[in-house]
């Protein structure tokens, strides 16, 4: 009965994530349309986006190869499996153990391999340009996480994400220095993955400083809607990554009867709500930086994570 | 067993004067290619018999060869074992991977004799017991390998490769050669067991760690011993080149894994330090290297040199917990390092074997003469990027397993009570995590401007699928290569009687967990489920394209490419290797490499077109090698004047050494 009790909270995860993330994508448009005194698409345009592409018939490049075609799945299963491993309203979730956070890391480290490849396959120069320049921003980005996972692994003692919200949601942490630089490093790791102001711009076609969206010019139609499913998804995980680490209070441990996950719900919706608004909040008061300045910027996540790590490595109490 | 293991190398010897017999060269191909497959799976049989402890073990026999008071000792042990098993492994592969693509080669009597040869010497290597029979078997393999790679003497730089790698090979068997000697003192015996009772004092002993690190480390390319690497591996044959790159380079790891775990006694904690550095710097340098190549053979030559520093980390993390005490976490730390030199030559042979498929049916290494090849060649194209999947650690392939073992042994390390490795450690894995971001970068330019885009060149137009025997070997290799990232269980209890051996204690026990996870410490720490993974990607894409194509559009319509508005026909104006390294060079390349690039645009009226040149310097050779390059050719043309002395100068000249000598001689203690 446990068991089945335990799938379904599985199964409601990957749900949830899949559902929720088109609303947040929605939700930070709408309060960033707010903040510049524009009324905005409604919360729910994403969806209406994700069915219409879905419905529409897919406009293939003459030259485009089966991996081109294949890519979208592939890249929307490495981000959903990530995505349905990551707790939200509730740790110890049945799979969890099946992937720990540095395994996390590197299923989104496959879905940026095969997209960056997708943006080479038609052989244009508008392709290339954002392959090139998402594997020189993941170059940094990659190695920033895994240093702030080892950070976050010293203190916990674990790479398991159950564990760690578990032990960072008791009193015996405290307020340490090395959380504080691992944080600071994560939301910059996570700006720079979601292609977010400053590093890219979301809302750009025809500029020749973006990156994401130059890579995946070429899709169209349900290919699309798979890709801006998966970059949803990939932003949702990145909140709930911060939320579960360094927001924890809410979550809700394995075990718990259906009222508690009720009350974990709330708190984790609550959650994405005040980080989506704080993200739009950052966007719309910060300018894009120039493309080459990105490099200095996720070097300085590097730095943090570091030096985080190495004052662990000195004191355990830091 | 270790009999039965000879009599195999001893064929593979024999094979060799069967080439030259042999008057049909294509039948004399098949005859080599087919006997060294079968000779490389049965000593890959007995290489697992003996692993899996299913026979007696460990084995030893002594032959009455060589020197006659010495004898030729050889030895299966597990460590043995574990090394020959991947080296027939790669060998035998290759061997079926020839089979196809022996017959595209112009003279093969330049590559059959040897062939065999270098087989036999690596497997004689790792069976050797005795300071003698190894050296000699390691002379073998490098002189053997060394004629492999000058099979194509008269093409383009390949005379230079051959000559550097003669230098570095001699250089290497010298400092080894002073090893055995040192660990063997003035008057001790030159069998291993001889060697493993004699304590060698600290002093000793270090130099005899720095010697093995410089004989097996220029062996293996770390850097900065690795310059005759990146030449030398693309210029053989491609067969040749996997094993070169994917198997000899491991030859080397076991020699050095040979001498500082087992021959050398307890090593010292801050040794550790020196491997650990090396091994961090050589990643990274390596990888940083590849990306600046647009050689597709030597890319993965230099990705070799990354891949051996990572090995070098986990063997230097087992160094430091061993000098600790903490056997437990040296095993997890020896078993990742194996692991990562099992799973490098899998997916190194592989992307190998791809290359020479390319090379066949292209005649094109630079990258920038290729592309759009995966309409051409789908199969090659489908196991290349599997190759490169597996290479940039992506889950849920096998080199993501081991990379994730090396970095659970590096969370080990707090623990230690040095204060040294306490600093560099985390620095370490820094770069360790540095260079991995950056090969999935390197692979994503591989893949992406050999095989995706549109082909460059009207030789890249023509290209037709490999023939048969290449593609099974390859396809055999990619299918391992997700078998080892599923299952890696399996594969880590397979290296337990290794570490066992070699530090004293084993990884738990990984085939009878639950579900097939792995799970190296404990499970409220860190596990990881490649199985799981691996069936929930695919469940969910298989899902997602179900209720896609279901419930709202199949349909597809072909068009020109969109490109913004600005679609442009001729394939130049696609992103080259060149190209898409550059952010990557402005980022590492101005400090590493001192890149400049200088555009010269022609004045406005000048038709000619605008270019751009990308100057790149070595450091390690500017740095290491000019100036003894040019202390060498500095002290021959001072030493030249001795050429032209009178008969009295030169008469006066050996009595001078001879006074000297016997001068030497009365004052010697």
């Amino acid at each position: 009965m446990a068991v089945i009790f335990d799938f379904g909270v599985q199964g409601a995860q990957m749900l949830l994530v899949l559902l929720l993330a088109p609303l947040l994508t929605g939700f930070t448009r709408k309060v960033k349309a707010r903040l510049l005194l524009r009324r905005g698409p409604p919360l729910v345009q994403p969806y209406r986006d994700l069915v219409r592409l879905m419905r529409k018939e897919v406009v293939l490049a003459d030259n485009a190869s089966w991996l081109f075609r294949v890519n979208p799945y592939l890249i929307f299963a490495a981000t959903w499996v990530a995505a349905s491993l990551v707790p939200t309203f509730r740790t110890g979730l049945l799979f969890s153990w099946s992937a720990d956070l540095i395994a996390i890391v590197a299923l989104l480290g496959s879905a940026r391999f095969f997209l960056a490849l997708a943006g080479l396959d038609v052989g244009t120069s508008f392709g290339g340009i954002g392959s090139s320049r998402e594997v020189m921003i993941a170059s940094l980005a990659e190695p920033a996480m895994i240093m702030i996972i080892f950070t976050l692994a010293l203190i916990a003692g674990s790479t398991q994400l159950s564990t760690m919200a578990g032990f960072l949601v008791s009193s015996a942490v405290g307020l340490r220095v090395s959380l504080g630089l691992a944080l600071l490093a994560l939301i910059m790791v996570a700006i720079a993955e979601n292609a977010r102001i400053p590093v890219d711009n979301p809302a750009t076609h025809l500029e020749l400083t973006m990156v994401h969206e130059a890579m995946v010019l070429e899709y169209s139609g349900r290919h699309l809607a798979l890709i801006e499913l998966s970059a949803s998804l990939k932003l949702l995980l990145y909140i709930s990554l911060i939320a579960c680490l360094f927001v924890p209070w809410g979550l809700v441990p394995s075990g718990a009867g259906l009222g508690l996950l009720a009350i974990g719900l709330v708190a984790y919706i609550a959650k994405l709500i005040v980080a989506g608004a704080l993200l739009a909040l950052f966007e719309t008061s910060i300018a894009k930086m120039r493309v080459f300045r990105v490099p200095e910027f996720l070097g300085a996540a590097l730095m943090l994570g570091l030096l985080a790590t190495l004052l662990l490595f000195v004191s355990r109490s830091l | 067993m270790v009999l039965l293991a000879l009599a195999c190398a001893a064929v593979l010897l024999s094979t060799t004067a069967l080439a030259v017999v042999v008057p049909d060269e294509a039948r004399a191909g098949l005859i080599v290619y087919g006997v060294c497959l079968i000779a490389s799976l049965a000593l890959f049989s007995i290489a697992l018999l003996a692993l899996l402890g299913i026979s007696d073990r460990p084995s030893a026999v002594t032959l009455p060869l060589g020197i006659p008071w010495l004898g030729a000792h050889f030895r299966l042990d597990a460590l043995s074992a574990f090394f020959l098993a991947v080296v027939n492994l790669g060998a035998a592969a290759a061997s079926l991977f020839a089979l196809g693509y022996g017959r595209h080669e112009d003279a093969p009597r330049r590559v059959l004799p040897f062939y065999p040869a270098f087989l036999a010497g690596m497997s004689i290597v790792v069976l050797a017991d005795d300071a003698f029979t190894f050296l000699v078997s390691w002379e073998f393999m490098s002189l053997s390998s060394w004629a492999l790679v000058m099979a194509h003497h008269r093409v383009g730089d390949n005379v230079r490769a051959g000559y550097v790698y003669l230098i570095m090979a001699s250089f290497g068997t010298l400092a080894l050669l002073l090893t055995f000697g040192l660990l063997a003192g003035a008057d001790g015996g030159y069998a291993f067991a001889d060697i493993r009772g004699a304590h060698p004092s600290t002093a000793v002993a270090t130099s005899i760690l720095i010697l093995a690190l410089i004989g097996a480390g220029s062996k293996a390319g770390l850097v900065p011993l690795h310059v005759w690497l990146p030449l030398a591996h693309p210029a053989a044959p491609s067969h040749v080149s996997a094993l070169m790159s994917g198997v000899m380079t491991k030859v080397a790891v076991y020699g050095f894994v040979r001498i500082a775990f087992d021959l050398i006694g307890t090593p010292a904690w801050w040794w550790s330090m020196v491997v650990l550095a090396l091994g961090g710097i050589t990643a990274v340098m390596g990888v940083l290297y590849a990306l600046m190549q647009h050689d597709l053979k030597r890319l993965l030559a230099y990705h070799t040199v990354e891949n051996i520093g990572i090995i070098f980390i986990g063997l230097g993390l087992a160094l430091a917990f061993k000098a600790h005490g903490m056997a437990w976490a040296a095993a997890l730390a020896l078993t990742a390092g194996l692991l990562h030199v099992f799973n490098h030559s899998i997916f190194k042979s592989l992307l190998f074997f791809g290359a020479g498929a390319v090379l066949t049916s292209t005649g094109e290494r630079d990258m920038e003469h290729l592309g759009g090849l995966i309409h051409r060649m789908p199969q090659t194209a489908f196991v290349f990027l599997v190759g490169c999947a597996a290479i940039s650690a992506l889950p849920p392939l096998n080199g993501f397993v081991s990379e994730w073992l090396t970095f659970q042994a590096i969370l080990l390390s707090p623990q230690l009570p040095s204060w040294g490795l306490k600093l560099l450690v985390p620095a370490v894995g820094a770069l360790l995590a540095l260079s991995a971001a950056l090969a999935a970068a390197c692979f994503v330019k591989a893949f992406g401007v050999t095989f995706l885009g549109r082909a460059r060149t009207p030789a890249a137009e023509r290209a037709r699928e490999t023939d048969r025997f290449s593609l099974a070997a390859m396809f055999f290799f990619a299918a391992l290569c997700l078998v080892a990232g599923i299952l890696p269980g399996f594969f880590i209890d397979a290296l337990a009687p290794v570490t066992e051996g070699l530090v004293g204690d084993r990884m738990p026990v990984q085939g009878s967990v639950d579900w097939l996870s792995i799970v190296p410490i404990a499970e409220s720490r860190s596990s990881y489920n490649g199985l799981l993974v691996f069936t929930f990607m695919v469940l969910s894409g298989a899902l997602a394209a179900w209720a896609i194509h279901r419930l709202a559009s199949d349909k597809l319509r072909r068009a020109p490419p969109w490109d913004c508005g600005y679609p442009d026909a001729n394939p130049a104006t696609q992103y080259t290797a060149s190209s898409f390294a550059q952010p990557i060079r402005r980022v590492f390349g101005t400090v590493v490499f001192h890149a400049r690039e200088h555009v010269e645009i022609p004045p406005p009226g000048d038709g000619r077109p605008a270019r751009l040149t990308v100057e790149l310097r070595d450091p390690v050779w500017d740095a290491l090698y000019a100036p003894i390059a040019g202390g060498i050719a500095f002290a021959a043309d001072r030493l030249n004047h001795l050429q032209f002395l009178t008969i009295r100068q030169f008469l006066s000249l050996v009595f001078a050494a001879l006074v000297l000598l016997l001068l030497v001689l009365a004052i010697w203690p």
